[in-house]
């Protein structure tokens, strides 16, 4: 049976791992492929890594990480983070990459999904998507509108509207991240995860707000998500991503536990 | 000298990396010519069958996989290589190397599984970490749990004409052969290069096989 993944998330600035809270006062955690490395070895399931490098002029730094992780690591992994072209799309994915996930590019310019998708193929192409809870209004139906710019800009289109719009332009996967809930360790947004993954054909990865291996659970049974994304839990040692599995497990969950 | 096949469908690096990472020689190569005097050959790919079949004819590579195989060369296939060995793919309609008898079948849809009593429609790609149930015992599979995950992404599925060539099955709301063996070939529809430790002790073991 298939199994639920859990995915440690790196984000990587100028080379170096931070974890933002709110993608406010970022600090410092190490290298991204030793921590890709280790968490390979505790039995992620795949990796992503989102580049939050501010100057266009680092990339290169970025496609080094990439380069050095696919040599290091045998499970799938992705890139996010400043991806605008398909040049930026076919850069990541031949440096090793597995997939590549467009966000605020996308927002800007669907077709950048529809093309990458006819190159690379839908399995390639991630949408992430970043959400708040707004009222609901005849803009936004469902309550949930998509942001950019970490949560500052607010772009006016309904979240549940923007995931079936990408699915229908080809993306494969979409990474799904509520601000509201990102940082706070209190669980994920589980009537936003929920409300996405009954509307899609295409898996979704629930990211923000895990504290708890409990969080997990929920999200993958109740909110009926593909996948978990996890940061701060396991970037700080509160858990391994083998005690999260052993959790899941316990719980019923379907978890690849040999690695 | 491993050969892997470049037929223009998706990205052969982590392939290579994988076997390089084992300790073996290995090169990407869409070359009929080495292809005839490899030692082994990885047969993986990407991507739709028809523009797949079309890219191989054009390079020469059917013919040169074909002869391979008769010739003894051990061949690994990885995913969409595992499909396109049989005769024909519902993916385009085509028409495939034809290697061994069987055809590829899109996944039914809605595509359900019932577990306990409550029935899930299934996404289409199976695209995640499955298992698979051994059927034979065989030198690639040495080793291999019958617990042991593998990384998957895929929404065609090969159906052998005889279940002598299946050797692992994997449910995905339907049961489908994820892998097969005849003679010298040995093919998973599975990625065996993106599927950690169990994955590396295949390729580890195809790349010693002496069949």
């Amino acid at each position: 049976m298939l199994s639920k993944r859990i995915i440690p998330c790196l984000d990587v600035r100028d080379g170096k791992t931070t974890k933002g809270i709110k993608f406010k006062d970022n600090v410092d955690i190490g290298d991204p492929v030793q921590m890709a490395r280790f968490y390979y070895e505790q039995g992620a399931d795949e990796i992503v890594f989102y580049d939050i490098t501010a100057s266009s002029d680092h990339r290169s730094i970025m496609l080094d990480v990439v380069r050095r992780t696919a040599e290091n690591i045998f499970i799938p992994f992705s890139v996010g983070g400043g991806i605008r072209t398909v040049d930026d799309m076919r850069a990541v994915l031949l440096a090793g990459a597995e997939k590549v996930s467009v966000n605020s590019a996308a927002v800007k310019k669907p077709s950048i999904i529809s093309d990458g998708a006819k190159i690379f193929g839908s399995q390639c192409i991630v949408l992430g998507m970043d959400v708040k809870k707004v009222e609901k209004s005849s803009k936004i139906p469902s309550g949930y509108e998509i942001v950019i710019n970490g949560g500052r800009t607010y772009m006016g289109i309904d979240a549940l509207w923007w995931a079936s719009e990408a699915e229908n332009l080809g993306a494969g996967e979409i990474c799904l991240n509520s601000i509201d809930a990102d940082g706070t360790k209190e669980g994920y947004e589980l009537e936003l995860t929920r409300i996405i993954c009954e509307a899609v054909h295409i898996p979704v990865i629930a990211s923000g707000g895990a504290g708890h291996p409990q969080h997990l659970v929920d999200v993958v049974t109740k909110a009926k998500a593909d996948a978990a994304l996890i940061a701060s839990m396991t970037h700080y040692g509160d858990y391994t991503v083998k005690q999260i599995k052993d959790y899941l497990t316990s719980k019923g969950v379907c978890i690849r536990n040999l690695w | 000298m491993i050969s892997i096949v470049d037929y223009k469908a998706g990205n052969l690096t982590s392939v290579l990396r994988a076997v390089q990472h084992l300790g073996y020689q290995a090169e990407i190569t869409s070359d009929p010519n080495i292809l005839a005097s490899s030692e082994r050959i990885i047969f993986p790919g990407v991507g739709h069958a028809g523009k797949a079949m079309e890219d191989l004819n054009a390079l020469g590579l059917g013919d040169a996989l074909k002869d391979a195989f008769k010739r003894g060369t051990p061949i690994l296939g990885i995913c969409l290589g595992t499909q396109i060995i049989f005769e024909r793919s519902e993916e385009a309609d085509v028409e495939c190397l034809g290697l061994l008898p069987g055809e590829v079948k899109r996944f039914p849809s809605p595509l359900i599984q019932t577990k306990a009593q409550e029935k899930e429609e299934l996404k289409i790609p199976h695209m995640g970490w499955n298992d698979v149930a051994w059927l034979v015992s065989h030198p690639v599979l040495d080793g291999l749990s019958a617990d042991a995950s593998f990384y998957f992404v895929h929404s065609f599925y090969p159906e052998p004409k005889s279940a002598k060539d299946i050797a692992g099955l994997t449910l995905y709301g339907i049961s489908f052969a994820s892998v097969v063996a005849h003679d010298n070939l040995v093919a998973v529809q599975f990625h065996p290069e993106k599927s950690g430790s169990p994955g590396l002790a295949l390729i580890d073991n195809f790349c010693r096989w002496r069949p």
